[in-house]
Formats: C-alpha cells, structure tokens, sequence
C-alpha cells in the first residue's frame, strides 16, 4: 500500500487551559474523500489548521504529501487548496479580481469559467464581494480553494449555509476531484453529507478521536438495530409477531406496530414471517439508523459551547 | 510571484479607491485645511518684499499629516483584514506573507505621493512662491519618513485588540508624536527625558529630513535624519516578524 497522502500522529493543542486538540492520530490515503465530524468546538478546524500549516501544533508529527506542513509550507501551498471556515475576502473585491489574483499565484490553473459556470457564479462575475449572498461567498472560497487543481484539497464546513441545489452541485465536484485521484479532507455538520460524501469519516469530541471507519461501519458497530414499522387493524398482529426470535421488542400504539432487531437479514425475516402469517398491512416501512444516529450516541445529546 | 505581487497590488489599491470615506476625504482633507490654514495665517504672502513669518513650516506640517494618515488607514485596514480573516486566507495561498504586506504599504506610498501632489499643486495655486521646493527630493523625504512610520504602524497594529479600536488607538499613539517631532518647538527645549524620546521616535527624524530637504539644504546634510528613519524602520521590522498577527 502506498503511502498515507496526510498522516497525523499524537497530534496535541492547546489554547491556554483549553485542550483544542489531544492526541489525534490519523490517516488519509490518496483518492479518499475522509470526513472530520463533531460537536461545535470539537477540534476540527484546529485539527485541519493544524494540518494545513496554518496553525503551530504543540504536540505531535504532521506529514502532508510527505512534507512537514510547518517546515515546507511554501512548497506545500502549492499542492493543496484550501476552503477556511469564516475567514472572508476583500469586501469590495469583484468575483471576477478575486478568481485573476488566485489564478496569477499558481503556474497551472483550471479553467475558470467553468468553474464559475459550475459553481453557478458567472452572473456574479462583476459582483461585490460584499453583495453576494452567504451561500455565494461560499461557492467563491470553494472555487479559489479548487482553482489550481489540488492534489489535496481541505474543505472546512464545506456546504454550511447553501442551500440544497449548491449543495448537490458541489457534492458533485468534490466527487469529480476524487475520481481524478485527487484527496479531499473537510469537516461538516451535515450527517446526511457526510454519509453521502465521505469514504471515511473520523468522529471527534473534546479534542479526542472517539471512532474512524467507513460511515456503514460506524452504523453496523454502534446502531445495528433496524426496525420495522407497519399499521394493520388486525388486533393480535403484535402478538403474532412477537415470539419471534429475531423481532427483540414490539411497540404497538393502536393500528401502528413497531418491531426492532438487529442485523442484515431482520427486515427479510418480519416480511416472510408476515407473509407466512397472512396478516393484512396497510403500510409497511423499515427505518434504518444512519451515521446521525451513531453521531449522537457517541457524543451525547446536550448542545455545545 | 512578483506577478503575485504587482496582481495583489493593484486589487488593494482598486479596493481601497473604492471606499468613498477612506478614499476622497483622506485625499481631499489636508489639501483643504492647508488652504484654509495657510491663507488664515497668511502663508507665503509678500509683504514689502518678504515672505510673513508662519510660526512653523505649514508644509512640512501637511506633509507630516498626509504620512501619519498613511499609517492610519494602513493598520486600520490590517485590522479589519485579521478580524475578517481575509490575511488568513491569503497566508493560505503561496503569497509570502512579506508580499502580503508589502501590497500594502506599496498602496499607502503610492497614495501619500498622490496626497502629495495635490497639496504642492494646491500651493503653488494658491500661495505663489511659497512652494518652490525641490519635487523630487522632497517626495524621496516623504516616502522614506512614511515608511519609517508605516513600519511602526505594523507594531501598532499587532497591539490593537479588534478593528473598532484600531482607529482611537493608532491616532492615540502616533498624533502626540507630532507634538515632539520639532515642528511647533526645538526639541532642545523639551525636559531631557522627552527629548530622549522625541530622538527614537521616526516622527522627529521625518520632520527634520522633510525641513532641511525643503529649506534646501542637500542630502548630505541630512544623514543623522535619514539614518535615524532607517534604523527605525529596520528595529520595528524586527519587531513585527515577532509579535505580528495574522489572525
Ligand atoms: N484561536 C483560538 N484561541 C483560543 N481558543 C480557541 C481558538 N481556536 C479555537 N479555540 C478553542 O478550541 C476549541 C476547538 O475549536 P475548533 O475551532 O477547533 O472547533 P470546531 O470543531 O472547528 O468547532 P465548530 O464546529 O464550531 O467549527 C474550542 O473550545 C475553541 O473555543
Ligand atoms: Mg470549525
């Protein structure tokens, strides 16, 4: 196996007394798209700064592309693009300045009309920056991160704030650089997009590493209870269902019948079983935990700082 | 990257000309005081054959004033670029941060020979005579006193807390200097302790260059002021690439 693209070890910040960052270590291999979730001040953008060079970890080694992100920045900024999470532009730049100046700094680039075109931009070409709307000034920083084709490309908060078609859009470009090989890091609070997007994802609280794996892994080892959920106005459907070994628990709530159980093959059991029973279902439907669910068992509920 | 740098130039510069308030009125406001100053004073005007006697050399006043604006609007602009983190992005792109900055103070000296321009044009309109200083080297005076000061403005700036004080805070520190720069008194008269302070300050060396430049006395005359400007811009250079921050 090659090489790991970024390669954290032991890495450890602190603001003062505040523990940003304790003991992360992590791998990211080439052509990957890997998640960084977690609570608001979990450490993700300390984590990703950290890797980009932008910010002095106290502990630890960092190697991007096989640099030391501290030493070699220069030659690093190079290869990697980079999308901050608040950090804001000129306020009277025009998107068209913005897009000539990040062009002039790299020695190849990609063609930026369509990368405006895709990032739905080119009507804002003689726009302030002050005028556009949130979600643009977003496609804007994506598309200066992206504008010299990036072997690595550090995506902080990656849709926050855009609304559903942007979303898409840019789900859609972050796929097209991974399937030219290229690697994606980014941090987000959209579960849906992080299952959706990312081969791996890392789950980070209080500074700490709490599980990496794939975001089907992480559902299979922390919610592997599936259940099924239908309505039947025979009286004993319940009853009937529940001697079975793989059905754990039915909640019944007037016509409604909730079954859960765990793993691949309960949802074909409670089918046969009800076919075999010849109960009458109005409507059937089976919820699956996703990567939300293992989110908030593994960080708890309560709202953060 | 000089490529980078001229770019990165040109759209501070477009930016900062697009700012009505930080534009035109920092432009327009010492030409207009200057005139008004100058005729209430009687600047330049022949009286039986000899200049009036103005307390104090209203030019070099001005000149000072357009420099001490300079460094004003420089660190106020740094502020806001902290706080909003555009100098992070930026610092994430291959820039140097030495190009970073250097943009600016390159847009500041451009600005200060334009303000410059406009307030020689302005005498020579309106006080005849009274201007006939070597152009050229007078600019020369000019810009190396304001990037003396610019570069204590970067200092300054890496004291200032958020952007809403960056403008009480850098005038608080840079417009008492005036006060000591030799202008108004000799700075022989001042108690030793000030005097002593009045030296290290860039303000006092600009002043004195600016002067012996305008009275028409050569460079060479004038190398105490010239070396005092440098080796202030070179210890708070030193001290920036410390304690300056970019976020
Ligand atoms: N520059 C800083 N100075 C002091 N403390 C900081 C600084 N940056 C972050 N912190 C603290 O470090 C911790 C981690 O912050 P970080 O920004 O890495 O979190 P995050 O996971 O990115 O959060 P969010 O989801 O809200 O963006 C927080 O407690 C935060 O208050
Ligand atoms: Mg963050």
């Amino acid at each position: 196996m090659p090489p790991p693209v970024i390669s954290v070890s032991h890495l450890g910040k602190s603001y003062g007394s505040t523990v940003a960052v304790d003991d992360v270590c992590l791998e990211i291999h080439k052509g990957e798209i890997f998640g960084l979730i977690g609570p608001n001040g979990a450490g993700k953008t300390t984590t990703m700064e950290c890797v980009e060079g932008l910010r002095k970890a106290d502990r630890g080694t960092i190697s991007v592309l096989g640099l030391d992100p501290r030493r070699d920045l220069a030659a690093l900024q190079h290869r990697i693009g980079v999308q901050h999470q608040e950090a804001q532009l000129q306020k009277r730049i025009k998107v068209w300045e913005a897009i000539d100046l990040w062009s002039s700094l790299y020695p190849r680039v990609v063609d930026t009309e369509v990368l405006l075109a895709r990032l739905g931009l080119e009507e804002k070409r003689n726009a302030k920056f002050m005028t556009l709307s949130g979600g643009q000034k977003q496609r804007l920083f994506i598309a200066l991160a992206m504008i010299h084709d990036p072997e690595v490309l550090f995506l902080d908060e990656l849709t926050t704030g855009l609304d559903p078609q942007a979303r898409h859009a840019i789900w859609g470009l972050v796929k097209g650089i991974r399937e030219r090989g290229k690697t994606v890091f980014l941090t987000t609070h959209l579960m849906e997009e992080a299952e959706r997007l990312c081969d791996r994802v890392a789950i980070i609280d209080h500074g700490r590493l709490v599980e990496v794996g794939t975001p089907a892994e992480l559902v299979e080892r922390h919610c592997p209870e599936r259940r099924v959920v239908f309505t039947s106005e025979g009286t004993d459907a319940a009853e009937r269902l529940a001697g079975v070994p793989a059905v754990r628990s039915v909640v019944s709530e007037g016509c409604t019948h909730t079954l859960r159980g765990e793993g691949d093959d309960f949802v074909t059991h409670v089918i046969n079983l009800i076919a075999r029973e010849g109960i009458q279902v109005k409507g059937f439907r089976t919820e699956v935990p996703t990567l939300e669910d293992v989110f908030l068992k593994l960080t708890g509920h309560g709202v953060r700082d | 990257m000089l490529n980078g740098f001229w770019k990165l130039t040109w759209v501070e510069a477009k930016v900062f000309m697009r700012e009505p308030m930080g534009f035109v009125i920092p432009l327009a406001m010492p030409v207009i005081l200057f005139v008004l100053l100058g005729r209430s004073l009687s600047f330049g005007e022949l009286e039986s054959g000899s200049a009036v006697e103005v307390p104090f050399n209203l030019p070099i006043l001005f000149a000072l004033i357009i420099a001490l604006q300079a460094v004003v609007s420089l660190v106020v602009i740094i502020s806001i670029y902290r706080e909003g983190g555009i100098l992070k992005r930026l610092r994430a792109t291959p820039l140097s941060p030495v190009t970073i900055l250097s943009a600016h103070v390159f847009v500041k000296l451009a600005f200060t020979v334009v303000s410059l321009g406009l307030l020689v044009l302005a005498g020579r309109q309106f006080f005849p005579g009274a201007m006939d200083v070597q152009l050229p080297s007078f600019t020369a005076a000019l810009l190396l006193s304001t990037l003396s000061i610019l570069s204590l403005g970067f200092v300054i700036a890496s004291l200032v807390p958020t952007s809403r004080f960056a403008r009480p805070i850098v005038a608080a520190f840079l417009y008492p200097m005036v006060a000591l720069s030799g202008l108004f008194f000799p700075i022989e008269q001042l108690p030793s302790p000030l005097q002593i302070v009045a030296w290290a300050l860039p303000t006092t060396h600009a002043v004195a260059l600016m002067q012996g430049i305008w009275d028409g006395s050569g460079w060479g005359a004038q190398w105490g002021s010239v070396v005092g400007l440098i080796l202030v811009f070179g210890v708070c250079v030193g001290i920036s690439t410390k304690v300056f921050r970019w976020e």
